[in-house]
């Protein structure tokens, strides 16, 4: 979280704890500053205040997306979105076809990208809503939205885009977008966990999905996470002065590591179209060893690091977009992500390649394989 | 993030035994780099047919190597016969426990070790004479069936925490669930409880189980013959019995007590059990 967040949250907390949708004075500052705040956030959307809706996280702001336009099409019941989305969505997708819905997941290829014919087959005018994410959250690969929301909105379909990953890392310009509704997280702007954002364009049909009061113009009822709404107001007027960074500083930074890691670890594989991929985000996976042993090792060192391998989560299979994707299994199971930010700088880089090759190697020197491997090779 | 004991940790980060025998006397290999986790075990005998050295390689996550390096640690210095005894929950129990979800990774040590067992004798774990169930993970009926008898394993779940089957695409549930349910039933018509935990009963426990030790094993082999038992007090590991009807009389009642109750309350409870009688 950034310290600049914290710090505006605060009073929030003490001083101006009044409800905002009370009529008296001590409310009503309060409503001026939620106010600010969503003017905040639509200006870094390029959007306006009254289409921004704030809700509890990414996960709320995808079902509330997804479950208020098929309320509002209820004689429509079929629904589109990739293999490769977040659980928000895909297992809203595994959710609908239990209650009778046809669900159509559109593949991805070795790089993970979209095939844009699918999805004009897959349309119908049965068809209630499309869910395609602006980028994946395991490897960063960025979907082509516009050209995916002109296909969808040719044939008069709302479209929803989960931009969770996407947000602050790439510029999102809703004035000149096909998207209709779109998802955001707090947490991934540096504002803390438990706020999210949904973008409903105005003249969309939308039922609420959280029923309650007046709130959010009714669009979602509960009162107002008032702190945390300032927090996140403060973390997206950071990310449009931070963007240009994101593209500069921290894709450089990124680059090195990956190019790095690529020339001093051999079998190592980069996930992902390079071509079209967020600037923060690195997917590599290390053939013939597991990744929550690289994990453990590397969090012993002070490295965070997430996974796409099974052994993180509990599940028995690496990741769905990895699996998706068709990565060869010998390395599919040795996936790791890293995720770097304005925060991150290249002494810490520096850190990761000095450590990483060493644990790699550790690893597959316990590996069955990897000396089969070596053999295989003519290698000793 | 999981929960991995101090020993778990230690075992990962600082593995025994690591490497392959050359020349081993018997080497066994299970998983594969498509299931997301193997181990190839190899040891050597010395001259009383003790396990002398044992070595492992494994490709996994931290409670797979953990588990590996366990095993190896386990086995050496025993005889075949006495390695062929260690179960699944003795490696996770050398290991201080394992999460429920990594339970596999121990039965995978059990497995390796059955394997290499088996290469010793000139034997071989044929796969093909067993169905598969799960084709996700190749995992056999044998296995499963194994895995619920050895860790009284009552849900699908369960099963693929311990074995892995069914952790893919599911398709194999209702299969899975059906071996439950036949095994089950059979535990149940052989008597067969499940293997007794080896951590110290309570109390409270042990009074319990020698009440139903007795009142299982004993008391109806007593009754056919008109004589009866009663349990008046347990105190630390002696069991105070009176001896009933027929019994209290009988010539051979101390041959009763000591061959007969004593025996089974020693297999079923706990074996420092001694039975006294208490004279009426």
């Amino acid at each position: 979280m950034a310290p600049e967040v914290l710090e505006a949250m605060l009073p929030y907390f003490s001083e101006f704890y009044g409800n905002p949708s009370s009529m008296h004075f001590f409310g009503g500052q309060v409503q001026k500053k939620i106010n600010e705040a969503r003017e905040k956030v639509a200006d870094f959307l390029g959007a306006e205040p009254s289409e921004i809706v704030f809700t509890s996280c990414g996960t709320e702001s995808d079902n509330a997306a997804i479950f208020g336009t098929l309320d509002s099409y209820p004689e429509k019941r079929h629904f589109i979105t990739s293999r490769v989305e977040h659980p928000a969505v895909m297992n809203v997708s595994s959710y609908l076809n239990r209650k009778g819905y046809r669900t159509t997941e559109i593949a991805v290829d070795r790089e993970g990208r979209l095939d844009l014919d699918d999805l004009k087959e897959a349309i119908t005018d049965n068809t209630a809503i499309v869910s395609i994410m602006y980028a994946n959250n395991e490897t960063g690969v960025i979907f082509p939205i516009e050209e995916i929301g002109q296909i969808v909105k040719s044939s008069g379909i709302p479209f929803h885009t989960d931009a969770v990953q996407a947000a602050g890392k790439i510029p999102l310009n809703m004035k000149k977008s096909t998207v209709d509704t779109l998802s955001i997280s707090g947490h991934k702007l540096h504002a803390p966990k438990g706020i999210g954002i949904l973008y409903i364009r105005k003249g969309t049909k939308f039922s609420p999905f959280m029923i309650g009061g007046h709130q959010e113009k009714g669009r979602r009822g509960g009162t107002e996470n008032v702190p945390y709404i300032i927090g996140i107001g403060k973390a997206c007027e950071l990310a449009k002065k931070h963007l240009e960074d994101e593209n500069t500083k921290v894709r450089a930074l990124r680059d090195y590591l990956e190019s790095k890691i690529l020339e001093k670890i051999p079998n190592t594989l980069v996930n992902g179209d390079s071509k079209s991929r967020l600037p923060n985000t690195v997917s590599v996976s290390f053939e013939y060893v597991e990744g929550e042993s690289i994990l453990l090792l590397l969090s012993d060192l002070g490295i965070c690091a997430s996974s796409g391998s099974a052994c993180t989560s509990g599940s028995l299979e690496p990741s769905h977009v990895l699996r998706a994707m068709g990565v060869p299994f010998t390395a599919a199971h040795g996936s790791i992500r890293f995720s770097l930010s304005i925060y991150n700088t290249k002494e810490e880089m520096d850190y990761i390649i000095e450590h990483l090759p060493p644990i790699i190697q550790r690893l597959r020197d316990i590996s069955p394989f990897w000396k089969d491997y070596l053999k295989s090779q003519g290698k000793k | 993030m999981w929960d991995y004991t101090e020993k778990v940790k230690d075992h990962f980060l600082n593995p025994r035994n690591v490497g392959e025998i050359e020349n081993p006397d018997g080497a066994g290999e299970v998983g594969s780099l498509a299931c997301g986790d193997a181990l190839r075990l190899s040891f050597k005998l010395d001259e009383q047919k003790k396990i002398k050295e044992a070595k492992f390689k494994t490709f996994g996550c931290a409670s797979a190597i953990a588990s590996s390096s366990a095993l190896t640690e386990i086995i050496k210095g025993m005889t075949l016969e006495e390695a062929e005894k260690v179960t699944n929950q003795d490696i996770a129990n050398y290991l201080g426990g394992l999460p429920e979800e990594k339970m596999h990774c121990s039965v995978m040590g059990r497995e390796a070790l059955e394997s290499a067992i088996a290469n010793y004798r000139g034997q071989k774990v044929v796969k093909e004479d067993f169905e598969i169930v799960c084709k996700c993970f190749g995992v056999t009926d044998r296995e499963i069936i194994k895995a619920i008898r050895e860790n009284d394993l009552k849900t699908v779940e369960q099963v693929t925490y311990y074995t892995k089957a069914g952790g893919g695409c599911a398709q194999c549930h209702p299969k899975i669930e059906a071996i439950i349910e036949q095994v089950r039933k059979e535990m149940e018509k052989e008597g067969l409880r499940p293997k007794p935990e080896k951590r110290k009963l309570t109390n409270i426990q042990k009074i319990k189980l020698i009440e139903e030790t007795l009142g299982r094993e004993i008391v109806p082999a007593l009754k056919a013959d008109g004589g009866d038992i009663d349990l008046i007090d347990v105190d630390g590991s002696k069991v105070y019995v009176a001896l009933r009807g027929k019994c209290s009389f009988c010539p051979s009642s101390e041959f009763t007590l000591k061959q007969y109750v004593e025996s089974k309350l020693k297999e079923f409870v706990s074996d420092d059990l001694v039975v006294e009688e208490v004279k009426p």
